[in-house]
């Protein structure tokens, strides 16, 4: 699956111009409220149109105005979660997810009623009106309801955004499912650093209409000035590793990815699972020799690729780790201490991770753990 | 039951004629009621204020000069009673069609007004919802948004019904008041009140009135209320 998005439309008072390209899995819309993401999607979902130009999905073009094609929002094939789920108050919860379902021709029918049901565990609500249901419920149909239409993508409009943290901690395994398991391609926006992190395998960063960047979520997590300003404290770089050991005594994993080996504890994933960890540059420490007798487990040999502009009393530096990068966020004072520069041989202290996503089913989930 | 109370054949007759006449006057107009409500609601159109005055006025003119309209229009001479005379066979003076079109024509503004002040309270969202679903915007108008204007087009319907039963201006200036084609309930009872003696059967015809006002409410509100509890919004 490709996507193709190249947008263009006046909204209220700022222009929103929109163009990226994403190869499949979860590519996140990411930006503060208010940045035109909604409006994007709603312009891929056909629910407005754009001034000019042009969205293809696996080469079938949907919109593309200087060729005049605009096809209609029920021939698109594109499933759309809600933020406010927006159930059929008038049909029952079977009802809702046979819905789409109807319209789809039987050629493009893909999606197994019974197995959406059971991936989203909802086999006990069928027969229950809308109404009736709490906030995740109605969210885990909404999603379900999509999915049962066969679409050959999927919007999610801040699906999460109006749940407590136990829901969301509820949908969020769902949407990992659907990713991995059933590789729905799906475009989903938020304004959670945390969401993106855990789910997306593509990132658009948009502000103020424009898309500020865009690619791999883990190069463009490296960007960690486009992160606005009250996240900052949780920027830093993502790492996709697999499990290769596991300790039982001391309930340490072992880790591997290009960058070097990394011991984690209290991870409860298996061996073979893949899991991705999320370094915090603030959570990084460096040092010039290789640090002996230290607590700390994991320490990463690398390069300086970049020294970032400083902000306050600090700078990011960039790391590379045997391919893979990795920010640390130190001082002015430390870094002028330590004469980091372009190309310096450093090593990193990696005092905590954040575990985001995980394909198998660990025991703790988006938990930051002290290692 | 007393004797008093018991109805002669004519009169019978007459609730029988009403009721068959508030019934089509109902049903015929419905789908255009709905049409009508439709666009007044969603569409934004050159005229619309003007087609919005011309679904009221019934409700504010004197119901005899709607009746004379009626008459010079859909009269045997008049262009569109001529025209469906000729062409489709029919006649509406002097007939109980013609009663049944003077009673549709009273109670589509009030039909019209209780189904347009739904379909503006149907949430788009929903509608929006459903296209993205693969619903065509004709199969999205059948599977959400008809299904919750329910509730409006039974009031609608009960009020253009009581309406309906309760035109007599309209009606007997444009068909008269022949007894068995266009003698309504309403007709009656004005006959009766003419005639020496006529208190009883005045009165008889009366609750009559009554007994199918109070009816029809009650099933309007039963079914409206079965209704709403299956469209009660999240």
């Amino acid at each position: 699956m490709t996507l193709s998005v190249q947008l263009k439309r006046r909204l209220g008072a700022f222009d929103i111009d929109a163009s990226f390209q994403s190869s499949g899995g979860l590519t996140a819309l990411f930006g503060p409220s208010g940045s035109g993401k909604t409006s994007v999607i709603n312009m891929i979902g056909g629910l407005i149109s754009p001034a000019s130009g042009r969205v293809a999905v696996s080469g079938q073009v949907l919109v593309d105005t200087a060729a005049g094609i605009a096809i209609p929002r029920h021939k698109r094939r594109i499933g759309y979660v809600f933020q406010d789920a927006r159930l059929f108050p008038h049909l029952t919860v079977g009802q809702n997810l046979r819905y789409g379902r109807w319209f789809t021709s039987p050629d493009h029918r893909y999606a197994n009623l019974e197995g959406i049901v059971d991936l989203l565990g909802v086999g006990h609500l069928l027969d229950r009106r809308p109404a009736a249901l709490s906030g995740g419920e109605r969210q885990r149909i909404a999603i379900g309801r999509a999915l049962a239409a066969s679409p050959r993508l999927i919007l999610m409009d801040e699906p999460l955004a109006s749940l407590d943290e136990a829901r969301k901690a509820e949908i969020l395994p769902y949407i990992e499912r659907l990713r991995d398991e059933m590789k729905i391609p799906i475009v989903y926006v938020s304004h959670s650093m945390q969401e993106v992190f855990r789910l997306a395998t593509d990132l658009v960063v948009m502000d103020n209409g424009l898309v500020t960047a865009a690619g791999p979520i883990a190069e463009v997590a490296l960007r960690t000035e486009l992160l606005p300003q009250a996240e900052q404290a949780e920027a830093g770089a993502v790492l996709d590793m697999v499990v290769v050991d596991h300790d039982p005594a001391f309930d340490i994993s072992l880790l591997r990815s290009a960058a070097g080996d990394m011991r984690v504890p209290g991870l409860g994933a298996l061996p073979g699972a893949a899991v991705r960890l999320r370094i915090r540059a603030r959570d990084i420490m460096l040092a010039l020799d290789p640090p002996g007798r230290i607590s700390g487990l994991n320490v990463l040999a690398g390069k300086v690729s970049a020294v970032g502009p400083p902000h306050g009393a600090h700078l990011d530096i960039t790391i590379d780790c045997n391919g893979q990068p990795l920010v640390a966020r130190i001082t002015r004072l430390s870094a002028q201490a330590l004469e980091i520069s372009h190309g310096r041989e450093v090593f990193a202290i990696v005092k905590s991770v954040s575990l985001d996503g995980a394909t198998a089913a660990p025991t703790k989930r988006a938990n930051t753990m002290e290692i | 039951m007393p004797d008093w109370l018991r109805l002669s054949p004519e009169e019978w007759t007459a609730v029988r004629l009403s009721i068959k006449v508030a019934s089509w006057a109902m049903v015929a107009s419905l789908p255009l009621g709905i049409f009508i409500a439709f666009i007044l609601a969603r569409r934004n159109f050159w005229g619309k204020s003007i087609l919005n005055v011309l679904v009221h006025l019934p409700l504010i003119l004197p119901p005899v000069v709607t009746g004379y309209l009626l008459l010079l229009s859909f009269g045997r001479r008049g262009p569109a009673g001529a025209f469906l005379e000729q062409c489709c066979g029919i006649v509406f003076s002097f007939r109980w069609t013609g009663a049944a079109l003077a009673c549709a024509v009273m109670g589509f503004p009030l039909m019209v007004r209780a189904i347009r002040l739904s379909i503006e309270a149907v949430d788009q969202r929903l509608e929006a919802a459903a296209g993205t679903l693969g619903a065509s915007p004709a199969w999205v108008f059948a599977t959400v948004t008809l299904p919750l204007i329910l509730p409006g087009i039974i009031a609608g319907m009960i009020l253009c019904f009581a309406k309906a039963m309760g035109e007599f201006g309209a009606t007997i200036t444009f068909v008269s008041n022949i007894p068995g084609e266009t003698q309504t309930l309403p007709s009656a009872i004005y006959t009766f009140t003419q005639v020496p003696g006529g208190d009883a059967g005045a009165l008889r015809l009366t609750l009559v009135s009554i007994v199918i006002a109070m009816a029809a409410l009650m099933a309007s509100e039963v079914m409206a209320r079965r209704i709403g509890q299956r469209i009660e919004p999240e």
